[in-house]
């Protein structure tokens, strides 16, 4: 598989604030590839470094192996989805989808003919001649995906296309643009903050923090075995366990990570658990209940000084139970094998996404 | 609102029925008989279809040649420069407002005379000033009133987001393409905006064909001449009503862009 992308030794510096850092990155032809972090991160830039709306301080973007990196946005051959969509207001559906042929001088027939066809795809037959006004926010986003599409452009960038959308047009969306990705063999090129977002439709993530790549795995990878306690905490919840709370309670020294649903909670059954060494063991009081729906989290301080956060699936409908068990004495048990070390190094405080909204 | 709507309505009207009288000749005394003779002579006598025609020529053209100069100063202003050098801009451009509109006039009266500096600097290409008359008067107003022109078309240009030109750009729209296919149908209202205001100020203009115009008269002059040294204010009224009308013409075919919410 060829090289869609490849950026060599890329920075980009406004003023003191390096926004992205010595990067370097190859991104695959056909892939659906996303690049995750914290606002601030450094990802748009580099997205606006590939479609040439930024010069880089240093370094080089090449695109198909071609360096491209002086190379003004009009002459690449990427197209963009922008955040706020930026469908002209002046111009119809129809005029805004053929505008890249228009400027490029397709003739009349044929334009109409592929911008018929990518509306289409974005599913907005019968909606040519209305005005950009006239549209609600998933149509708007269609049209600027459909203006991006027509083109047939060797790779999309997206930015963060789905952030103004509500929580369910948005999952809907991700399925459906993970389908027209499939359809229509482009390289997608995803910006996001919203970690379920990229889990969901990437095949590789990179993310983003200060201006670096601090991880870059497939979905799978980067929740089951992240790399530093950044990656751990910014990709779903999870539990860090270092230092001597690790030495106490697992006999390790190191910074452990563990993902709240792989930890099992029962109420305190002493001697038990301590009996297999695959099987580590804790006590701790329940503080929080939080009934999420299909899911219900509950928040125990151990013992042994640390928070952790634990989910289960309400697959029965014994609710009441878990519920009841705030201020509860309980024990908390994992599979060894599930911990993912971080190594010895100390982590730097971190926080999730879930706790930054809150 | 209501003192508003009597004071400037009122006038209004009492200047459309002025308008509809006449004066005696011998006497100079209006008398209140409904009549249109002024109409009537305002529309069959040459010379002030003349006037008429040449004031709203001029406007039209000052009306062009301050949006020609003002559109690429507001798209860099709004645009292209930074935020410090935007302020300044923005002072300077509103800076000749402070100064007397006469002084403004008579400057341009030292800058177009014979031995002024615009024959000093047209004299090595062969050229001379253009003198007094028309091409003074349409040089003179261009100036005055440009910066009527390049506020509200900088403040519609501000509006458009950036991603709208990076989108032009981004689907292979060159420089020239963005601002022919996006940036001047996005600024269009703006521009009418402006020239809701260019073309009123010409229209109604006076002062600046007398001190630059030399021998050529608006129809500003005539009501003035009509008013002051004829004491014909039916006539005068009636003039007036002209470029009213020329006016709320205008205005109906601007609001039908939308300009008008750009005010």
């Amino acid at each position: 598989m060829s090289t869609a992308i490849s950026l060599r030794g890329l920075s980009k510096h406004f003023d003191q604030v390096r926004a992205v850092d010595d990067l370097d990155l190859d991104i695959a032809d056909g892939e659906f590839f996303s690049m995750l972090g914290p606002s601030g991160s450094g990802k748009t830039t580099v997205l606006r470094l590939i479609a040439g709306f930024e010069e880089p301080t240093s370094g080089q973007v090449l695109l198909a192996d071609e360096d491209v990196t002086r190379r003004p946005a009009f002459a690449r051959d990427v197209n963009t989805v922008f955040q706020d969509y930026a469908i002209f207001p002046h111009m119809s559906v129809q005029q805004n989808v053929e505008y890249g042929l228009r400027v490029k001088k397709v003739p009349g027939a044929e334009r109409r003919q592929r911008a018929e066809e990518a509306l289409a795809t974005v599913r907005l037959e019968g909606y040519a001649d209305r005005r950009p006004h006239q549209l609600s926010g998933g149509q708007r986003q269609r049209v600027a995906l459909a203006r991006a599409l027509v083109n047939r452009p060797r790779v999309l960038l997206l930015d963060e296309p789905l952030g103004a959308l509500d929580l369910k047009l948005r999952r809907e969306m991700q399925i459906e643009l993970k389908e027209i990705q499939r359809e229509v063999g482009i390289t997608f090129v995803f910006v996001t903050h919203d970690q379920e977002e990229a889990l969901t439709m990437s095949d590789r993530i990179a993310v983003f923090n200060e201006g670096r790549i601090e991880q870059l795995a497939t979905p799978v990878e980067l929740y089951e075995r992240p790399a530093s306690a950044f990656v751990a905490g910014f990709v779903g919840t999870s539990n860090v366990l270092q230092g001597e709370v690790a030495q106490q309670l697992l006999g390790e020294e190191g910074t452990f990570v563990i993902r709240p649903e792989k930890v099992q909670m029962s109420s305190e059954a002493p001697g038990e658990a301590r009996s297999d060494p695959a099987v580590c063991a804790a006590p701790g009081v329940v503080r929080d209940v939080v009934y999420l729906g299909s899911t219900t989290v509950s928040v125990v301080d151990l013992d042994a000084g640390p928070t952790l956060t634990v989910s289960h699936q309400n697959t029965d409908s014994s609710i009441d139970a878990a519920l009841e068990r705030r201020d509860h004495r309980v024990v908390l048990t994992w599979r060894r094998d599930h911990l993912v070390s971080l190594g010895a190094a100390p982590a730097a405080p971190v926080a999730s996404p879930e706790e930054e909204t809150a | 609102m209501l003192w508003l709507g009597v004071a400037y309505l009122g006038a209004l009207a009492a200047l459309l029925i002025t308008s509809l009288w006449t004066q005696d000749d011998f006497t100079g005394t209006i008398q209140r008989t409904w009549t249109l003779d002024n109409f009537r002579d305002l529309f069959t006598i040459d010379v002030y279809r003349t006037i008429t025609l040449r004031t709203i020529g001029i406007a039209a053209l000052v009306t062009v040649i301050d949006a020609v100069l003002a559109f690429p100063i507001a798209l860099y202003m709004a645009k292209v420069a930074s935020p410090r050098l935007q302020r300044l801009l923005v002072i300077a451009v509103l800076m000749p407002l402070w100064a007397s509109y006469l002084v403004k006039a008579y400057a341009w009266r030292g800058m177009l005379s014979a031995d002024g500096p615009l024959a000093w600097i047209a004299a090595p290409f062969g050229l001379h000033s253009p003198g007094y008359g028309v091409p003074a008067v349409i040089i003179t107003l261009s100036y005055l009133w440009l910066p009527y022109m390049i506020l509200p078309v900088y403040a519609g240009l501000e509006r458009v987001p950036n991603s709208l030109f990076e989108a032009s750009a981004d689907l292979g729209g060159g420089a020239w393409t963005t601002i022919r296919r996006v940036v001047i149908p996005m600024a269009f209202p703006a521009i009418v905006a402006g020239s809701i205001f260019t073309f009123s100020l010409s229209l109604g203009d006076y002062i600046a064909v007398k001190i630059v115009g030399g021998t050529s008269q608006l129809l500003g002059n005539v009501v003035f001449d009509n008013q002051g040294a004829a004491n014909n204010l039916p006539f005068a009224a009636a003039v007036a009503t002209v470029p009213i009308v020329v006016m709320l013409v205008y205005l109906a075919a601007a609001r039908r862009t939308g300009a008008l919410e750009n005010l």
